[in-house]
């Protein structure tokens, strides 16, 4: 992991890595999307609709997963003051943003023949809407500190400020839910998920997965290129 | 503890006196909940069952208002430099800036909440509920704003910032504070004082440790 933190041998390493990851993420979606189309039945109550539930469930996982991600990254910036660590964690950001808009968008197509209606403030919908809000403010913070080192730190505060309180969020937001429980539109308890339902669904969160990792990776060397780049032209030699 | 108590009292000067945010962050509180019925109807009955959830927002709107001069304007005329190389931890001197905003905020707010109750018609035996939650869930709002205060400490414009950052970490105040009001109403135990408390405490306790890393980062020591 430390022996990583190189940004020279990070390029060497992730260089070869990230048409595989990128390739086996292509298969998966290509698979997944098969079977989430053509092969799975349509579903009792539901219908065809179910068949959004492949490109919305692992959106919501990925996003959840990039927060992770990248208030780790903070804590290993802010304790080992490394620069690679503050690239990941702001590269992994827009990617997490993305993901979580993509997860309300995909669930409010599905909410509208489901539930009869593109929005409901139920627990899980309202706790992603302020996960979208933690993204941006994240985002909105590097983007509006001028020094490099200065916002690497106060953003990398900031990320693990918004974990720590992330599932206090996400308590409270289900307590708030179930003191409204009469007004919820959501169904409980329908029929559990059968298995030919649900292994395409693991297909297309390891899908999602490697894209996710495959566009983190991209962005990062992107931005390590960027900054050599930046830093050859302001030393006065021509590009 | 005696440049501790000097320092709260001095923020508090500050922020009461001339060109201080207090005051205007009252006259808001008062402005903004006067638009609500403009907005959304005078029908009593409609308004005695959101005036709860209005006043909490607000609250927190007002607090926010007055969050960018937390550190800005010590930081603009380096007096902020100054009171760091002085006795008191950075720790300390955030939880003390925390505690002034405080008492020329929030503790304001509570008070005249009440008041906004009143002209918003929540029934009598909602008020304890609201006042005391205010009490208890507004140093929260000052702790968690002073955190993000701090690391928008070098951003020129960090008073459009700062909201965004601020709102989404407020989520749990301002769900158990109008929920504790909600539930006194309908003369239910759910449990919402001890959260409030809790939230708030540990708010208060850890901000501090925050908002000192925030305010080190951006002081470039």
């Amino acid at each position: 992991m430390f022996e990583f933190a190189n940004p020279k041998r990070f390029m060497d390493v992730s260089r070869p890595l990230v048409p595989w990851i990128g390739g086996i993420a292509a298969i998966c979606l290509a698979v997944g999307c098969y079977f989430a189309l053509f092969v799975v039945p349509p579903e009792r109550l539901q219908g065809d609709t179910v068949r959004i539930m492949y490109v919305h469930v692992p959106a919501a996982w990925v996003s959840m997963m990039t927060y992770g991600l990248m208030a780790l990254a903070s804590l290993f910036a802010l304790v080992n003051r490394h620069p690679l660590a503050d690239i990941a964690a702001r590269e992994a950001a827009p990617l997490g943003a993305v993901f979580t808009a993509l997860a309300l968008i995909t669930g409010s197509i599905w909410g509208k023949p489901t539930w009869g209606t593109y929005w409901v403030w139920d627990a899980r919908l309202t706790s992603f809407l302020l996960l979208l809000f933690l993204y941006l403010g994240y985002i909105a913070l590097w983007n509006a500190i001028d020094d490099e080192i200065r916002a690497a730190r106060a953003a990398a505060v900031l990320a693990l400020v918004g974990a720590v309180n992330l599932p206090i969020i996400v308590f409270s937001v289900e307590w708030w839910n179930t003191l409204h429980q009469g007004e919820s539109i959501m169904r409980r308890g329908g029929p559990s998920i059968a298995q030919i339902f649900l292994w395409p669904l693991f297909i297309m969160a390891a899908g999602y997965t490697l894209l996710f990792l495959t566009l983190w990776v991209l962005r990062i060397r992107t931005a390590i290129m960027t900054r050599a780049v930046r830093m050859r032209m302001s030393a006065g030699f021509a590009p | 503890m005696l440049s501790f108590i000097a320092l709260v009292a001095r923020d508090a000067r500050l922020a009461t006196r001339a060109g201080g945010g207090a005051f205007l962050a009252l006259a808001f509180f008062g402005a903004a909940t006067t638009l609500v019925p403009l907005g959304i109807g005078a029908d009593p009955r409609l308004l005695g069952k959101v005036a709860a959830g209005i006043i909490w927002v607000c609250a927190a709107l007002a607090a926010l208002l007055s969050l960018d001069r937390l550190f800005q304007a010590d930081f603009e005329d380096g007096s902020l430099e100054l009171i760091v190389m002085g006795p008191l931890s950075v720790e300390a001197i955030t939880l003390a800036k925390i505690l002034a905003h405080w008492l020329t905020t929030g503790l304001p707010l509570t008070l005249l909440a009440a008041l906004v109750a009143l002209l918003f018609d929540l029934p009598v035996r909602g008020y304890g509920a609201l006042a005391g939650g205010l009490a208890i869930g507004t140093p929260a709002i000052s702790a968690i704003g002073a955190v993000c205060a701090s690391l928008t400490l070098s951003i020129r414009r960090g008073g459009l910032i700062l909201p965004l950052l601020v709102m989404p970490l407020l989520a749990p105040v301002i769900i158990f504070g109008s929920g504790l009001v909600g539930a006194t109403l309908d003369g239910l135990h759910n449990g919402a004082l001890p959260l409030l408390a809790a939230f708030s405490f540990a708010a208060v306790l850890l901000s501090p440790f925050a908002a000192a890393a925030g305010l080190r980062i951006n002081l470039g020591s």
